[in-house]
């Protein structure tokens, strides 16, 4: 029979179909795409972003005279060495107070229609001055009252320094809550995350995730049910579920929208630069990845109005290992950061 | 000549209220990659007519859940698995915002004429 007949051909083709079929099955058969980086940074048509945008933005995020105490800046709590968040199971605020909700990482939220746990700001600028003026937080006032001689706007307005940039940045337009609210959000959109180990995988560098992930992200997708929630690029939905915590005092995104479903219910969290964000969840209740998996292995704690996407998972040990390897492969390197110099005169 | 009257009103009514049932119309609108999709295309507003019902099917692998604030119309159908489908009617004409609670990208507006 001769070698090269057709039929030969093509059952050699089919044996090497076979093979790769098999070295490859399952995740690499399946389409990833929906897992890589938007190729834009979303931004509103109102406020693009500019490097004078970007770099107002960033001395305003740093500066402590944002708060009523002049202590307390963005970066106090979103902190760029702690993941953009501040290592706390909760944040502190305004006098030390401990809020009762944990400080969200602010990488990758531009890519996030609604901002906060309770989705409460439609918009990055619409969420910007929130913190600034909330008493429990940065207690800052943005006009004069009765009870203070001037406000953030005058304060920024006495330098010099701000009111060049202002006018660099958005000529025209001044010192007012709308520009210091673009100006943070521009600053804010540019925090994002850098390719991880997953990232490098889904590329096709097939060496980038070790056997131990890849096990894992088959979990994440199959049986562990992760996905449900923490889908494409940043590994949320966007969407509110109760998850079964122990915490009865907070109504989370029902005190937005008056929902049943939503009693309990927080915004999905980004899982991207996982390993640098703990303590984990709205409530800052479990410190480890570890002990996050096992929340989810048995269901929640709490079954009250708890999402029916939550059901007892029944994972090995070895699994649990795999799925926290898995999560930590979504951890980039993070990009340095510089301290501006602020203004002060 | 009572009796003539009453069999006026009642026929009246019952005309009514087989007119409604033979030209209202049940429209299906699919969630679907957490969108809400007519015919396979998305759809942020659609227009009904009073007596209408629409039938909203999840076409995704997760929960999803149909509610609505609105003045016109207040309802809340829960959160249902992939291929199960929940119904409303409007039964008064003006403007309901529909929303999904858990994913609140999901946003439709029903004008009811």
């Amino acid at each position: 029979m001769d070698i090269n007949s057709p039929f030969k051909k093509f059952s050699q083709k089919m044996l090497l179909a076979i093979c790769l079929s098999f070295i490859s099955a399952p995740i690499l058969a399946a389409d990833l795409s929906h897992y890589l980086r938007p190729s834009e940074i979303p931004q509103p048509d109102n406020n693009r972003m500019t490097p004078e945008r970007i770099e107002l933005g960033k001395m305003l995020f740093f500066d402590p005279r944002l708060s009523g105490s002049n202590w307390i800046s963005c970066a106090t709590c979103h902190n760029p060495g702690l993941g953009w968040s501040d290592g706390l199971p909760t944040a502190i605020g305004h006098g030390q107070k401990i809020l009762r909700r944990s400080t969200p990482t602010i990488l990758n939220t531009a890519y996030q229609p609604l901002q906060l746990w309770d989705g409460r700001a439609r918009s990055l600028e619409k969420q910007a001055l929130g913190p600034i003026e909330d008493e429990g937080e940065m207690a800052q006032h943005l006009h004069k009252s009765k009870d203070r001689s001037h406000g953030l706007i005058d304060e920024l307005k006495a330098l010099k320094g701000y009111r060049d940039a202002f006018e660099v940045a958005y000529p025209g337009e001044g010192i007012t809550k709308n520009t210091i609210a673009k100006a943070l959000s521009s600053f804010e959109r540019t925090i994002v995350s850098t390719d991880a180990a997953f990232d490098r995988w889904i590329k096709g560098d097939k060496k980038a995730m070790s056997k131990s992930a890849l096990r894992g992200f088959t979990l994440f997708e199959g049986k562990a049910n992760c996905v449900k929630c923490h889908s494409n690029f940043n590994f949320t939905d966007n969407g509110f579920h109760n998850i079964g915590l122990e915490d009865a005092t907070d109504a989370g995104r029902y005190a937005i929208r008056k929902v049943k479903i939503l009693i309990g219910a927080f915004k999905t969290p980004t899982l991207r630069d996982i390993a640098l964000t703990a303590p984990y969840m709205h409530n800052g209740a479990y410190a480890t990845l570890e002990e996050v998996i096992e929340h989810y292995n048995v269901g929640g704690i709490s079954k009250e109005n708890i999402s029916p996407n939550i059901k007892e998972l029944n994972l090995t040990d070895n699994e649990k290992s795999d799925l926290v390897v898995f999560m930590k492969s979504l951890t980039g390197k993070p990009t340095p950061i510089t301290y501006p110099m602020l203004p002060v005169e | 000549m009572k009796q003539k009257y009453l069999f006026n009103v009642v026929f009246i009514i019952l005309t009514m209220v087989f007119a409604t049932s033979v030209f209202s119309k049940e429209y299906e609108i699919d969630q679907n990659s957490k969108s809400f999709k007519m015919d396979g295309k998305k759809v942020e507003a659609v227009t009904i007519k009073v007596g209408d019902t629409i039938r909203f099917k999840n076409e995704d692998p997760f929960f999803h859940n149909i509610f609505s604030l609105s003045d016109l119309k207040t309802f809340d159908l829960g959160s249902f698995p992939k291929g199960q489908s929940k119904t409303v009617t409007f039964d008064k004409a003006g403007l309901a915002e529909v929303e999904c609670a858990i994913h609140p990208e999901m946003y439709m507006e029903v004008s009811v004429q």
